[in-house]
């Protein structure tokens, strides 16, 4: 069957949510992953804990679903015990960027070989739509009724200036650009960070008066700039990592180095 | 290999055991007492081969070396008691993931930050109980440096053998102590692979309890999670499938304790005994030598506890004395077990403040217990 071709058959349905930004991601790895003609055996899957986390977990793959923010600490350890093994983490914005910070920022300034795809949905969606640390400021979650007081991360931005050699974001709405992303950056060595900016309509577009998918997806289009048509229009670098300065999202290939990697560096 | 005499501290001892028992991955994080072991294994793991990481903290310090045992590799990793509370969590997705691991604790004092640099056994508990949930452990407790090399290949091999985490509490003490010790040459368990081919059960009971472990890109296509897992590897919401799993988990520990564990009985027809592990019982051994009244049971695994090899040592004593560097952690384990063994006069010698007890210390304990 073409769905399954690197999914678990016999796990479906999924648990995913009608509209959700993963069932994307979902199909875009897998288009990237066969086109790259990459070897299921010999490609391992982690993640950490959340609906995006579940991920790994529908991959016909070895895959080690493991606790909440931790999973590049466990994805280390596996790719430093089994050097020529593809290590490919899935986690979420919350999971990554507010429990896992961390673990995240050290990764990339190890510059570790791993290939990381964070589907950054703006909020906890498997805990009920709480606030999480890239919802927008004064936007709605459970936990912020009044609107959001912080200001949110740019995960991307924190890969890029921690030292991840390779960094791409897309939104869910631009499938074909996710693909290309996915491919180029399995190819490469050192961390490689996708982000893929999700729809959550079950509960961030629902809190948010954008609660159809379609509506939803309109909003992600709307809000993401890429970084091509920033440099057209004479924005700084420093203009898109501040969303209130130009309200909008940066989208493309934001970095692409070719730093030694750590396995590079400890293989010398 | 060939055995060899050497003059090691407890942290080395430790490292020189765990690369007999063929660890070949070790993440960690410094803390005193322990930092030695990670320095240590910065030197020696490279020259067998392995690899070492200096993590960000515990939590991803134990994360790796799961991680890295998924990977194929014997791991470890050793901390201090701040550390050891941050690695509950994960400690506990071992268990559940049955996944062979060896963690050290060289304990310090706490609560909190505590004495850095001395020694005390207030982990015992929480190296039994310290992650959430129901479940088995095994913990192992050395009292000189000779028993900090052979416990942790014991460590390792009880590790593989029943696919869990296994941790060795170490102390303050041990691990700066410096002695004479023979590298020995003991057997070493090595993991059995999971048969070819894609995993069907790979935790399951069919196996007598424990499956043959399923290492990463080896085609086995195996899925692990820290959720309640049926035997095919799937998450599940079953009320039976979590009772089934938890009393595997448990079982395959506590119900196995005959071949797990180990203790030493000193003087076993004295009317006196002193239950001691770790650096004390090093204390106790001193009092036992000189007086024939007074023997002494020493647990080297302290989780599962050793009841009912305890039981037989207590059965006719006139008295038993539990000395322990806490405030009693396993004193009411040894409590119970006495009382059913009918002793009448059980007493704990309890010192809290880094100080080793002495055995004068104990002979007076077990002579206000006989004026009573
Ligand atoms: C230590 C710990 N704290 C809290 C939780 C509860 N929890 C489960 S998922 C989650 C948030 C996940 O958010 P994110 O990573 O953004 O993933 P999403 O569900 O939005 O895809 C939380 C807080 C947990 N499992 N473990």
């Amino acid at each position: 069957m073409e769905n399954f071709q690197i999914y678990r058959e016999d796990r479906w349905p999924h648990m995913f949510c009608p509209g959700c930004g993963i069932g994307t991601v979902m199909s875009c790895f897998q288009r990237a992953f066969l086109n790259k003609g990459l070897d299921l055996d010999r490609t391992a899957f982690v993640s950490g804990i959340g609906c995006s986390s579940r991920l790994a977990g529908y991959v016909y793959a070895d895959s080690l679903h493991t606790t909440h923010g931790r999973a590049l600490a466990f994805a280390t350890g596996l790719k430093l015990a089994q050097k020529d093994l593809e290590v490919v983490v899935f986690t979420g914005d919350g999971d990554l960027g507010s429990i896992g910070g961390n673990h995240f920022i050290q990764a990339c300034r190890r510059n570790m070989d791993l290939f990381v795809v964070c589907v950054n949905n703006n909020n906890y969606g498997m805990t009920g739509g709480q606030v999480s640390s890239t919802t927008w400021h004064d936007y709605l979650t459970t936990t912020t009724p009044k609107g959001n007081p912080e200001y949110p991360f740019d995960l991307s931005r924190v890969a890029a200036t921690s030292g991840a050699n390779y960094v791409a974001r897309y939104t869910t709405a631009h499938p074909k650009q996710l693909v290309r992303v996915i491919e180029e950056g399995l190819g490469k060595k050192g961390l490689r960070f996708i982000e893929a900016w999700a729809a959550c309509p079950t509960y961030y577009g629902r809190y948010n008066k954008m609660a159809s998918p379609v509506e939803h997806t309109r909003w992600l289009k709307e809000n993401s700039i890429h970084i091509e048509q920033m440099k057209v229009d004479g924005k700084t670098a420093e203009d898109d990592i501040d969303l209130q300065v130009t309200g909008k999202v940066t989208i493309g290939v934001l970095r692409d180095a070719d730093r030694m990697s750590y396995l590079e560096a400890i293989q010398r | 290999m060939p055995e060899e005499e050497v003059f090691l501290q407890g942290n080395e001892a430790v490292v020189e055991g765990a690369l007999r028992a063929g660890c070949r991955f070790y993440a960690g994080y410094p803390i005193c007492p322990s930092t030695g072991i990670l320095e240590t294994m910065v030197m020696r793991l490279p020259e067998v081969g392995g690899t070492v990481i200096q993590m960000e903290d515990e939590i991803s310090s134990i994360a790796a070396v799961i991680g890295a045992a998924w990977g194929g590799a014997k791991a470890m990793t050793a901390t201090s008691g701040p550390g050891f509370s941050l690695m509950q969590e994960n400690l506990g997705y071992a268990v559940i993931t049955e996944t062979p691991c060896v963690i050290v604790d060289a304990q310090r004092s706490g609560p909190s930050t505590g004495q850095p640099t001395l020694p005390s056994h207030g982990d015992i508990m929480q190296a039994r109980w310290g992650t959430h949930g129901s479940h088995s452990i095994i913990a192992l407790a050395p009292s000189n440096v000779q028993e900090c090399y052979d416990l942790t290949i014991e460590a390792f091999n009880l590790s593989e053998k029943y696919r869990t985490p296994v941790v060795l509490l170490s102390d303050g003490e041990l691990a700066h102590m410096r002695e004479r010790i023979v590298l020995k040459d003991l057997p070493i368990v090595n993991r059995e692979e999971f048969p070819k081919g894609p995993v069907t059960f790979p935790l399951g009971e069919e196996l007598g309890g424990v499956s043959p472990f399923p290492t990463f890109g080896r085609g086995h296509r195996t899925h692990v999670t820290g959720l309640t897992h049926t035997i095919v590897g799937y998450p599940s919401e079953s009320i039976e499938v979590q009772t089934k799993l938890l009393t595997r988990l448990i079982g395959k520990i506590s119900d196995n304790r005959k071949d797990i564990c180990k203790y030493e009985v000193h003087n076993p027809k004295a009317e006196h005994l002193i239950v001691a592990y770790g650096i004390p019982a090093r204390s106790a051994m001193e009092l036992v030598t000189e007086r024939a009244d007074i023997g002494l049971f020493q647990p080297l695994t302290i989780w599962p506890f050793p009841s009912k090899a305890f039981r037989r040592a207590a059965e006719g004593k006139k008295s038993v004395l539990v000395v322990e560097m806490n405030e009693g952690h396993i004193f009411r384990e040894v409590e119970r077990h006495a009382c059913r063994a009918g002793v009448e006069e059980i007493e704990l010698c309890s010192k809290l403040g880094g100080g080793i007890p002495a055995p004068e210390e104990m002979l007076d304990c077990i002579s206000a217990m006989e004026g009573e």
